[in-house]
């Protein structure tokens, strides 16, 4: 069974983001990336199945500029066999990656497809169900538990108050939860061999797809602030506060 | 310009987030008609028609649409709602499931989680875990929108829409509900609750949250965990607030042995009036807390629930 796993290269989860000061966008300059960790929770999830002999090829894919091989060569270092980079400007819309990705699936005809169930940037939540519903398939969403039996993917998501349990037909879409794996750290050995495993690159011309602009970015803000608070010294004075100044209890 | 909502539900009753996306609905303005696709679902059509600012319910009663499965939904939505000028749905884990799909079918963009409604095009909708706030214009002719409930009060239920029935049913076959295992309790759900009380890895183990429980039950507030108690198996995941978890924002957050992370702080810092209890005064959660009460939680909870 061949696997496709999508990697996204984001702001690094530890990295603190800064607005930029004319309120256009996030400041990204100077800024530790990597790979958005539910992207790194699929690769080791697609790397589990083939220790298992359930997958027999894993193929990495990322859409963005150059800079994105580096993820693609982080998947290539847990187990993925290849990797394929689709050149596009910074930010690409969910849609239109998951048009990209779709052509990929159509060309390289995965049995499975695993992503992460949102990126840690844009926080859309989106690509993976849109890639699906373009080629057709199912999907499993926020995937906590993942089995592969005669043809079909049965999966435990995690849902609003429990979990839900799906059974989907191949090939289908699988995005990840946090709790799905954890991931394993690349060993060196592996990360040399990592630059050796072959890794092509198309654009979006090469898979005839047209990009389209479907939203526009008005301006980027940070948070409402919320003013500081006081300090309390019993339990009593809590109560009391509670009861008397915020009124909520 | 009319506007399709898609009404979350279990066939019986409406979910209190359906109440909060008819909100945003009537921000965005127009004629609004609520989508109840389910199987027995008559309860819930029932319901629906009692949402004030809804003109028209739509009921589509089929076996396809017991569990809501995504496959079967986004196609419904697809035939239903090509001339509408905007789709809603709750962002819930059955909206952000189902409505992406509907978007790609429909070839337009999806505006995931908005918080404020700017115009009839343009939403605000957190980033990065909620440290920036993007505002986003839509320049497709439909708009997909998902809609986090905490940022939108609930619709009041006064209203009385006629309901009409859709026969459209279709199943895919391609997806299959085996089951389902939902947390059972007494308490609040976590969305839903105007008082939440929740326990970080300063709770040391599983059962000492039975001293929050005793809280929740004098506060009839429901009980919530960060990440990292979660992490170290102290409850189950269900129970896990934060950008990752729930999205909650209640009258009231009582944060106890939590030390405040972003990701914790994400899922929790639109509440109304938090409380953190830590013993650590360095603790980041004092930055956003309006009282703070540096203690043990071993000393401050039994006192707390004798005093309440």
């Amino acid at each position: 069974m061949k696997i496709l796993v999508a990697v996204k290269r984001v702001i690094d989860y530890n990295a603190k983001v800064r607005v930029k000061t004319d309120n256009t966008d996030v400041d990204l300059s100077n800024t530790k990336m990597a790979i958005n960790p539910f992207c790194e929770i699929a690769v080791e999830e697609a790397v589990r199945l083939k220790e298992a002999g359930t997958a027999s090829e894993i193929i990495a894919v990322s859409v963005g500029p150059k800079a994105c091989q580096e993820q693609i060569r982080a998947a290539l270092a847990l187990g993925a066999d290849r990797g394929i980079q689709i050149e596009t400007e910074d930010s690409p819309e969910s849609l239109n990656v998951a048009k990209l990705l779709a052509k990929i699936v159509e060309a390289e005809q995965p049995e499975l497809i695993i992503m992460g169930k949102q990126a840690i940037d844009s926080d859309n939540n989106q690509t993976g169900q849109m890639l699906a519903a373009l080629s057709g398939m199912p999907q499993a969403t926020f995937a906590s538990e993942v089995s592969i039996e005669d043809g079909k993917a049965q999966v435990t998501r995690e849902v609003d108050g429990g979990l839900q349990t799906v059974a989907i037909n191949l090939p289908a879409v699988v995005t990840t939860d946090l709790r799905l794996n954890e991931p394993r750290y690349a060993a060196l050995p592996n990360i040399m061999k990592a630059k050796r495993k072959p890794l092509d690159v198309k654009t979006p011309a090469d898979l005839g797809v047209e990009l389209k602009q479907h939203t526009q970015l008005l301006k980027v803000t940070e948070p409402a602030e919320r003013s500081a608070g006081i300090l309390v010294s019993s339990v009593d004075e809590l109560i009391e506060k509670l009861k008397n100044e915020a009124k909520v209890i | 310009m009319a506007i399709l909502v898609i009404a979350e539900h279990d066939n019986t009753a409406l979910k209190g987030a359906t109440l909060n996306t008819i909100t945003a609905a009537q921000q965005i303005g127009g004629d609004i008609h609520l989508l109840v696709a389910g199987f027995n679902c008559q309860p819930a059509a029932d319901a629906a028609a009692k949402v004030a600012g809804v003109s028209k319910v739509l009921q589509v009663d089929n076996a396809a649409y017991e569990h809501q499965l995504a496959e079967n939904l986004a196609k419904l939505v697809l035939e239903l709602g090509r001339d509408y000028s905007h789709i809603l749905a709750p962002a819930t884990t059955t909206g952000k499931n189902f409505m992406p799909r509907v978007a790609a079918l429909l070839d337009v963009a999806q505006i995931s989680d908005i918080t404020a409604v700017e115009a009839a095009d343009s939403f605000q909708r957190p980033i990065y875990a909620g440290n920036a706030i993007a505002t986003v214009k839509s320049l497709d002719a439909i708009k997909v929108i998902t809609v986090r409930g905490t940022a939108f009060e609930a619709a009041e239920q006064n209203g009385s829409a006629d309901i009409s029935s859709v026969d459209a049913a279709e199943d895919l076959a391609i997806s299959q509900f085996i089951s389902e295992e939902m947390a059972k309790s007494d308490r609040p759900e976590l969305t839903a609750a105007k008082v939440i009380i929740s326990g970080g890895r300063g709770m040391g183990n599983g059962e000492n949250f039975a001293m929050l429980e005793q809280v929740a039950d004098k506060l009839g507030a429901a009980v919530g965990a960060s990440r990292a108690a979660v992490d170290a198996g102290f409850v189950p995941n269900d129970m896990q607030v934060g950008q990752t978890g729930k999205i909650v924002a209640p009258e009231l957050y009582i944060a106890v042995g939590i030390s405040g992370a972003i990701q914790h702080l994400a899922g929790m810092k639109d509440s109304k009036v938090i409380v953190a209890i830590n013993k650590d005064e360095e603790a980041p959660i004092f930055s956003v807390a309006d009282y703070g009460l540096v203690a043990d939680l071993f000393d401050v909870m039994p006192e707390l629930q004798q005093k309440l």
